[in-house]
């Protein structure tokens, strides 16, 4: 297949006003632009062509370097930091919800030529380096037959795992390489058509609670509203007896979440919704107020409402909170931790965020890692790229970061679902 | 004084013809139903009902369309008034296509011109399907 190495447009653009060059707002911090909803006839869908690495690498800034150090992975989405320093590999591809209208049937081939080929791994793998210098060895299955893996945990001496329909857990021990057997289950988590599967899961700061992101089972409600019932939430999960309340409502997709380590407060980011313009509407970064209501599907970023959507519910758009800082509309963020001093000073206080990227945009975004900068717990500056070049500038694509994960010791861990690669991003002169 | 004379009939539309054309009219009806069911009732089930039964419509009157492009092209079967079914079966599968694509807006925002292209695609079907009926083919042996 020949396309020139441009992007597989699949859009048809002569159907679309004001297609061609396409500047992207002003869309990261607290007040972004946010221009009118619009949208042609046909939705934009800018798909970038996978193409391989060959012997080249992300970019990363100077002073750092990157290396893989897993590959020929199926599907790694998270990962998650042991004790010991070996890290744990979340791999799979969930979902199950049928194709509704005859939209479902296209939009979703031509979705899947931006993403791997490869079959769902639904397993962790185990990922280890013995020696200390940056060489991860060792790359072995921890546990199989999981059911679409996404949100990792680990609390006093026991991982837990957030499968697309339920929370399990394995006991471990140090050191350890495979699990001694099937999980337990924690609790059952919403899985019906799981248009929006990914379970994102983090643990609270004292270690009682699990909390778990579930997405929407839409865009914007048409699967019908029924669909929704315990969606687009963040649960709160108690870890001795399975029991939830829902923590947090009307978050479109909460596909990371992290504890900022000082205060011990819940963030997240969350993907918003789509067509109804290139630049609407900003997948953000927000704290996570208990009980708080974050808009979808009524509103977004606030009040602005989503003419969309009926029923219509006004009492619930006036409750609705604004998100703390906007990431930019299509990036997809999926991955978030927050950094620690051994990252470097540059980048010691604030968060990584892993952006898939785009597909409802004409110039793609997204597709690279970066860091938002903090101070006093709060976002306090424009994101910097942290890792990036996945995106090329012939407009194809070599990677896709999901999940980013701190190593305490002073390293960042980029998950790449795209090349099937986990990618260790840290200051030259360490391992 | 040797006359020739020149037997030609009436012939009836071709029964395939007849059941593409006719059917279209089910499908875009149906659309129209559908789309008045998910305004009144905001039950997105009959949005996704709308979205099929235009894609129907489009089916039936693609093949319809190439038996009246056919008849069109085949001078002996050419009457007055062929041409203007043509016209009115082409019209009502351009609307049913934008009907399509705006149908593919996620829930209420198809509407309302959703509704309004259907109604207008069925409107166009069944005048399509009245002229194609009633315009004669002319059929019979040429000598």
């Amino acid at each position: 297949m020949k396309y020139s190495g441009l992007l597989t447009t699949v859009s048809i653009s002569a159907l679309l006003a004001a297609c061609g060059a396409e500047p992207q707002a002003l869309q990261y911090g607290p007040n972004p632009e946010l221009p009118a909803p619009k949208r042609g006839l046909l939705p934009n869908m800018t798909i970038a062509k996978p193409a391989e690495w060959g012997d080249r690498l992300p970019t990363v800034p100077d002073g750092y370097t990157i290396s893989a150090i897993a590959t020929d992975l199926k599907i790694p989405r998270q990962t998650l930091l042991l004790p010991n320093g070996d890290i744990l590999v979340a791999e799979g591809r969930g979902g199950n919800a049928p194709a509704l209208k005859p939209k479902d049937v296209i939009a979703g081939y031509i979705k899947a030529r931006g993403t791997t080929s490869v079959e769902s791994g639904d397993r962790l793998t185990l990922l280890r380096d013995a020696d200390g210098d940056g060489v991860y060895e060792l790359q072995t299955v921890f546990a199989e037959n999981l059911n679409a893996p996404y949100g990792l945990a680990f609390i006093d001496g026991t991982i837990y795992v957030a499968n697309q329909d339920e929370l399990v857990r394995f006991d471990y021990s140090e050191g350890q390489t495979q699990a001694e057997g099937p999980p337990a289950k924690v609790t059952d988590l919403p899985s019906e058509l799981n248009h929006h599967w990914t379970k994102a899961m983090t643990a609270s700061a004292d270690g009682r609670y699990l909390y778990v992101g579930i997405g929407s089972n839409s865009n914007i409600t048409e699967r019908g509203m029924t669909a929704e019932a315990d969606r687009a939430v963040v649960w709160q999960v108690d870890v001795e007896t399975g029991a939830h309340k829902t923590y947090a409502t009307g978050l479109r997709n909460p596909t990371a979440l992290a504890i900022e380590p000082d205060s011990g407060e819940l963030w997240a980011v969350v993907n918003e919704r789509d067509e109804i313009g290139p630049d609407l509407v900003p997948d953000y970064l927000t704290a996570v107020q208990e009980d708080g209501f974050y808009g979808w599907p009524y509103s977004y970023w606030g009040q602005h409402v989503d003419d969309r959507v009926r029923p219509q519910n006004p009492d619930k758009v006036a409750s609705a909170i604004t998100p703390d800082y906007a990431l930019g509309s299509h990036v997809a963020a999926l991955g978030v931790d927050f950094s620690n001093p051994e990252m470097g000073a540059e980048f010691a206080e604030g968060v990584f965020i892993g952006e898939h990227g785009s597909w409802n945009r004409a110039n793609p975004v997204g597709y690279k890692v970066i860091f938002v900068p903090f101070s006093d717990g709060r976002p306090s500056g424009p994101p910097v790229d942290f890792v990036a070049g996945f995106l090329d500038d012939d407009n194809t694509t070599r990677g896709r970061p999901v999940g980013v994960t701190v190593d305490p010791r002073g390293a960042l861990i980029v998950a790449d679902d795209l090349s099937n690669v986990v990618w260790r991003v840290v200051p030259s002169g360490s391992s | 004084m040797a006359v020739i004379i020149e037997r030609r009939y009436s012939e009836a539309i071709h029964p395939l013809h007849a059941i593409l054309l006719a059917g279209i009219i089910p499908w875009f009806l149906g659309a129209v139903l559908s789309d008045l069911a998910y305004v009144s009732t905001y039950e997105i089930q009959w949005a996704n009902f709308a979205s099929w039964f235009i894609v129907g419509g489009l089916v039936f009157g693609a093949a319809a369309l190439i038996f009246a492009i056919v008849d069109l092209c085949r001078a002996h079967r050419r009457a007055q008034g062929i041409a203007l079914y043509a016209v009115l079966l082409l019209a009502a599968w351009v609307v049913g296509f934008f009907n399509a694509l705006m149908h593919a807006h996620d829930a209420w925002a198809a509407m309302p011109a959703g509704l309004v292209l259907s109604v207008i695609a069925a409107l166009l079907a069944c005048l399509a399907a009245w002229m194609g009926f009633r315009t004669p083919r002319i059929g019979g042996r040429m000598q």
